[in-house]
């Protein structure tokens, strides 16, 4: 029965990493920014599928609430809002820009390939197996370290979200006062 | 033969929470058009069978005999995919609702839920995200300018009140000490979170209501503004299965506040009679629904969005910080 099981979840990885990888290849190539919208969320969900196969399902679930549901529909908003999809046809010309940037997807791949074959994690196991997890809880585990151990870096993280937020307030502001 | 055993049960359990839920949601059309007729003081449908009975199952016949129109300036593969999207996450979501506790059955032990997730109650907060999608995505994709308003509105609405919406729960789960649903109505036993934790059932229900878009929120559709909104190039079954979408996630709601405030499958009498408590609360929250669409008006677009950020989230974050400082006080 494990084999089976095992079977199961090395199939449930090899198409929910191919549809990751494609999605996010169709995202970029299409030309309709809702499209481009849509294939991000279904990337977003393949992840989540991944955090899953890990036993992580606190975290394959926030994924999906906070990027696939939230996220995701605050940038169809904009798209909607501000009509991108009527001048979408944006050309495919070559631009520097955009070489630019191919060039440093280029070079973190093959930073990430490196890094795979020269470190790897395989095989060590860290403090919560997939026993000890399923005993005390994905969500108790994640909020423990968070508010434990990683309790300095949560709280530095929440107070550049509040410097953003600040910041949005004030961009919102200054044009509110030159309207008047 | 055990995972067969184990197997069978799961599906079992599959087909009979769809059938029941699907019955449900035809008789619950009859029951709103019944209702609002009595609300209005007119008999409501009364023709087809005996107290219009029969009369779901005339709009199915009808809706699926209509003729399928796709527009020409649609997106076709969205505007075929919406109203799909719809449906599968309002039937998704009621598969981490228990609707009775672990009961015997045939000599088996059977959990009266379908799985029985860890972080259930975020599994439901994540899935209701991604059945407004449908909503937008529909009206987006009909290629109509109501269309793409109602799409429009229906993101701002979502986006605003998903917070209270999300902000309401956090209250139960500090109370309860988890996110399991199962683990949430078991700490419902002594008193129901309707009595321990009033405020967070009054902000479910009307962030709730907004997320289904009822009325007074039923901003997306709203047929005196923008003629139906975001379905209003659909016709035929794609209507029909936004109608059935939009019932089946009213029920979800529903069971979602009998869960979470009122105990879940809990009341007097031995524990194979928790599903039939859980319907009953169940039905009292969509009568509720039904009696509240009788009453109230349309608010207005600008109103729902200042009450959803200047009065509603305010709130939530007061509740949450008050119910935490209760809880670390004992009183609660």
């Amino acid at each position: 029965m494990i084999g089976i099981g095992l079977g199961f979840k090395w199939f449930i990885f090899v198409v929910m990493a191919l549809t990751a990888v494609g999605s996010s290849l169709m995202m970029v190539t299409r030309k309709n920014p809702i499209h481009s919208a849509l294939w991000l969320i279904v990337t977003f969900f393949s992840v989540a599928v991944l955090y899953v196969t890990l036993n992580a399902t606190f975290i394959a679930v926030a994924q999906v609430m906070v990027y696939a549901g939230a996220i995701m529909m605050l940038v169809l908003f904009v798209i909607m809002l501000i009509h991108l999809e009527w001048g979408a046809q944006w050309g495919r010309k070559k631009s520097f820009p955009k070489f630019i940037g191919g060039f440093i997807t280029l070079i973190l791949f093959v930073q990430i390939l490196a890094g795979v074959y020269t470190y790897s994690d395989a095989g060590q196991h860290g403090i919560y197996t997939a026993q000890k997890l399923a005993e005390i809880g994905n969500t108790r585990a994640v909020g423990a370290l968070l508010y434990g151990k990683y309790a300095f870096a949560f709280e530095v993280a929440s107070i550049l979200l509040l410097v953003g937020i600040v910041g949005a307030v004030l961009l919102a502001r200054k044009r509110n006062e030159q309207e008047r | 033969m055990e995972q067969l055993i184990t197997l069978g049960i799961m599906v079992v359990k599959n087909i009979v929470v769809v059938c029941v839920l699907m019955g449900f949601v035809a008789y619950t059309t009859l029951l709103e058009r019944k209702l609002l007729g009595r609300l209005q003081v007119r008999p409501g449908p009364n023709r087809v069978g005996p107290f219009g009975l029969l009369q779901p199952i005339a709009d199915g016949v009808k809706s699926f005999f209509k003729e399928d129109i796709i527009p020409d300036e649609a997106d076709k593969t969205l505007y075929v995919l919406a109203p799909g999207i719809s449906l599968f996450a309002a039937l998704s979501m009621f598969a981490v609702i228990p609707f009775g506790p672990t009961v015997e059955l045939f000599g088996q032990q059977v959990k009266l839920v379908i799985a029985d997730l860890d972080t259930g109650l975020l599994y439901l907060l994540a899935l209701a995200t991604l059945g407004e999608y449908g909503v937008v995505l529909g009206g987006w994709a009909s290629g109509n300018k109501y269309g793409v308003l109602g799409a429009l509105r229906a993101a701002a609405q979502m986006i605003s009140y998903e917070c209270a919406l999300g902000l309401a729960v956090i209250g139960t789960i500090i109370i309860a000490g988890s996110i399991n649903l199962s683990e949430i109505v078991n700490a419902q036993a002594g008193l129901w979170f309707v009595a321990k934790y009033p405020f967070g059932f009054i902000f479910y229900l009307v962030a709730g209501l907004a997320e289904i878009n009822r009325t007074p929120f039923d901003m997306p559709e709203s047929e005196s503004e923008l003629a139906c909104g975001f379905n209003i190039e659909y016709s035929s079954m794609k209507f029909a299965t936004f109608m059935i979408a939009e019932y089946a996630h009213m029920f979800t709601v529903a069971a979602i506040v009998t869960t979470l405030f009122l105990g879940g499958w809990m009341g007097p009498g031995p524990a194979y009679l928790g599903p039939l408590w859980f319907i009953i609360k169940v039905f009292a929250i969509i009568f509720f629904f039904i009696w509240e669409r009788g009453t109230y008006p349309r608010a207005r677009y600008d109103h729902i969005m200042h009450f959803g950020w200047k009065f509603l989230l305010p709130l939530t974050l007061l509740n949450v910080v008050v119910t935490a400082a209760l809880v670390a006080m004992g009183v609660l």
